[in-house]
């Protein structure tokens, strides 16, 4: 059903970013990095061990990180930072609106342990917040990608990418089975053809939507799966072109309703193909400390609920 | 006429612009512009190796960042009179499609602004990047960034002095604006700030001290920190002025702050400040 994406393993794509972070630095030496004492969450070790002249250790100081990077991208360096999602975002939207955003500064803000898949650790951790945070300002590119390979030829591909970026990804170890060095910013994967209901997914999620639609397929209904890892700049037409044939939609995602993929994907369809659409996402809520599978299930966004999601959209179509 | 006298003479007609253009659209900082007049003034036309054809990379240039955006009349005198952009450009300050914003922004692609400010706090981060960047590439030139003295009281600044001694960022020049006011009041009474020489060197810095109203003190304090520069510590420069300084209406309270002044408070101003380079 999956032909072109075999699962091959798992790696967390924390690593991806981290091995992909290395080969830009490879390929580019205006490329610099900076991590708020996150050095080996983020798995930035390979780059900072090779390149310490091009590797800044800011300590436990993301708002003074945020300022550097925007500092060194003026002079036409190309900073990644690397702290985790949370501490990405939410702590520091000021120094990101006004030193990076409004300024238009060349910067790759990379976060890590994003959404309930961070685990253990809990709440004040688990942001399911920041895509919208990050959506919202204005000229920011938001990408989310699903495994191992993806977020590494992101990684790659943002460098290459002139201007401020949201790189979002995870803790977990997850299955791989994207191809390698395969990312275009802002264009959706179509995954699977299907007629009878479209599931648009992103992040840890994609994995998570493939095994509802092999459960769906083998109860005798067609499932269209698109992998959107750009939340920002959205692929509207592999949506409408899709729901133009389903007539209706699940959007799946690690995030809270209010303000995530789903609300982007809602609001395309408002204006331009009126369908029916269910939201697989975080329903206002804080989450709490758990095993990560276990965490999805109890908050509504595991296989059984895109399952159900599913039969609804195409009962209310 | 001596250099001092010259740069002073240029201080006044910066002044004249600074009460002008806040003037003219009713609204904007006048006080704390008045003040950094001569430090502005002295920092471009004789402090600073710079280029007014503006290149936003700095390179092979000394480099200026204003932490305490809301002094924007001040530096968009100073860069007129610079040459980054036409002076009579300062009539259009605040008004609807301008370049020139209320806070400093790259935005409209100003010449002279590398970074928008007015969130406080922000500068002397962006500074350190910059700096770092100029020591990457062997690039000798040095950074200066301004910072008010109430902005201090923002938490990110702690993280870039401490960030700054620890990483050696000696060619970065920071002046604070030792006003002693803010919006809502004295410092002393907003939230005390202590003292700051004490505090800077506590963090590693190199403290100099500066009575920033008098031309030649500035002259001579700049080229004294310019010459600490390059010895592992960062520099800062505590800087004494007056808030609306020389206007006798303006000078000593935080009223002046963010207010304009109405027709008769400006003819009344404009008459203690000699036009030395014409109006725009």
């Amino acid at each position: 059903m999956f032909n072109n994406f075999e699962v091959k393993g798992k790696k967390a794509t924390r690593d991806g970013f981290g091995d992909g972070l290395f080969e830009v630095g490879q390929n580019n030496d205006q490329v610099v990095a900076l991590t708020a004492d996150l050095l080996g969450s983020l798995k930035m070790n390979k780059f900072a061990d090779t390149y310490p002249d091009r590797f800044f250790q800011t300590g436990i100081a993301e708002a003074n990180m945020m300022g550097i990077a925007a500092g060194l991208a003026t002079a036409g360096k190309i900073p990644f930072t690397g702290t985790f999602a949370n501490f990405s975002t939410g702590r520091v939207y000021d120094q990101i609106r006004q030193s990076i955003a409004y300024s238009h500064k060349n910067v790759k803000i990379c976060a890590s342990h994003a959404g309930l898949t961070l685990g253990e650790d809990g709440a004040t951790h688990q942001i399911l917040e920041d895509l919208g945070l990050m959506k919202m300002l204005p000229g920011m590119t938001v990408i989310n990608p699903c495994d191992y390979n993806q977020t590494k030829a992101a990684t790659m591909a943002i460098a290459e990418h002139y201007g401020p970026v949201y790189l979002r990804f995870g803790r977990p170890s997850w299955p791989i089975f994207m191809p390698e060095n395969e990312f275009v910013i802002g264009k959706g994967i179509l995954m699977k053809s299907g007629s009878d209901v479209t599931i648009v997914a992103t992040g840890h999620l994609v994995y998570t939507a493939m095994e509802a639609a092999k459960e769906l397929e083998s109860e005798g209904i067609s499932v269209e799966l698109i992998n959107i890892h750009t939340i920002k700049p959205l692929d509207e037409e592999i949506i409408l072109d899709s729901v133009s044939k389903t007539g209706c939609l699940v959007s799946c995602e690690e995030h809270q309703r209010h303000g995530g993929l789903g609300d982007s994907i809602a609001q395309l369809l408002c204006r331009m193909h009126p369908s029916p659409m269910e939201y697989v996402a975080v329903n206002d809520s804080f989450g709490e400390s758990g095993e990560p599978e276990a965490l999805l299930i109890k908050y509504g966004l595991g296989k059984e609920n895109i399952v159900a999601a599913a039969k609804k959209a195409i009962q209310r179509s | 006429m001596d250099r001092i006298a010259e740069l002073q003479s240029i201080a006044s007609q910066v002044r004249r612009d600074i009460v002008r253009q806040v003037h003219a659209c009713q609204s904007g900082h006048p006080g704390g512009s008045l003040g950094c007049a001569d430090f502005l003034t002295a920092l471009y036309f004789e402090v600073m190796d710079h280029d007014p054809a503006f290149q936003m990379k700095g390179k092979n240039e000394d480099v200026f960042f204003l932490s305490n955006g809301h002094i924007s009349p001040v530096w968009y005198s100073v860069l007129a009179r610079a040459g980054y952009f036409p002076i009579d450009e300062l009539k259009t300050f605040r008004q609807l499609n301008t370049r020139l914003q209320g806070h400093p922004t790259t935005h409209e692609g100003l010449p002279g602004i590398r970074v928008a400010s007015g969130s406080l706090g922000q500068g002397i981060s962006v500074a350190i990047g910059m700096a770092l960047a100029k020591k990457m590439d062997g690039d000798p030139k040095n950074i200066f960034v301004l910072t008010g003295d109430g902005e201090l009281q923002e938490g990110q600044v702690w993280e870039a002095l401490m960030f700054a001694a620890h990483n050696k960022v000696d060619n970065l020049i920071v002046t604070v604006d030792v006003n002693g006011r803010q919006i809502d009041g004295d410092t002393d009474k907003v939230l005390s700030l202590g003292s700051l020489e004490a505090k800077f060197s506590a963090f590693g810095w190199e403290v100099i001290h500066m009575q920033g109203n008098d031309m030649q003190k500035v002259v001579a304090g700049l080229q004294q920190a310019k010459s600490q520069t390059g010895k592992d510590k960062p520099v800062v420069i505590l800087m004494a002025t007056e808030m609306g300084y020389p206007v006798d209406f303006m000078v000593g309270s935080h009223k002046w702050h963010g207010v304009a002044p109405n027709d008769e408070q400006l003819a009344s101003a404009l008459a203690q400040l000699p036009e030395t380079l014409g109006d725009y």
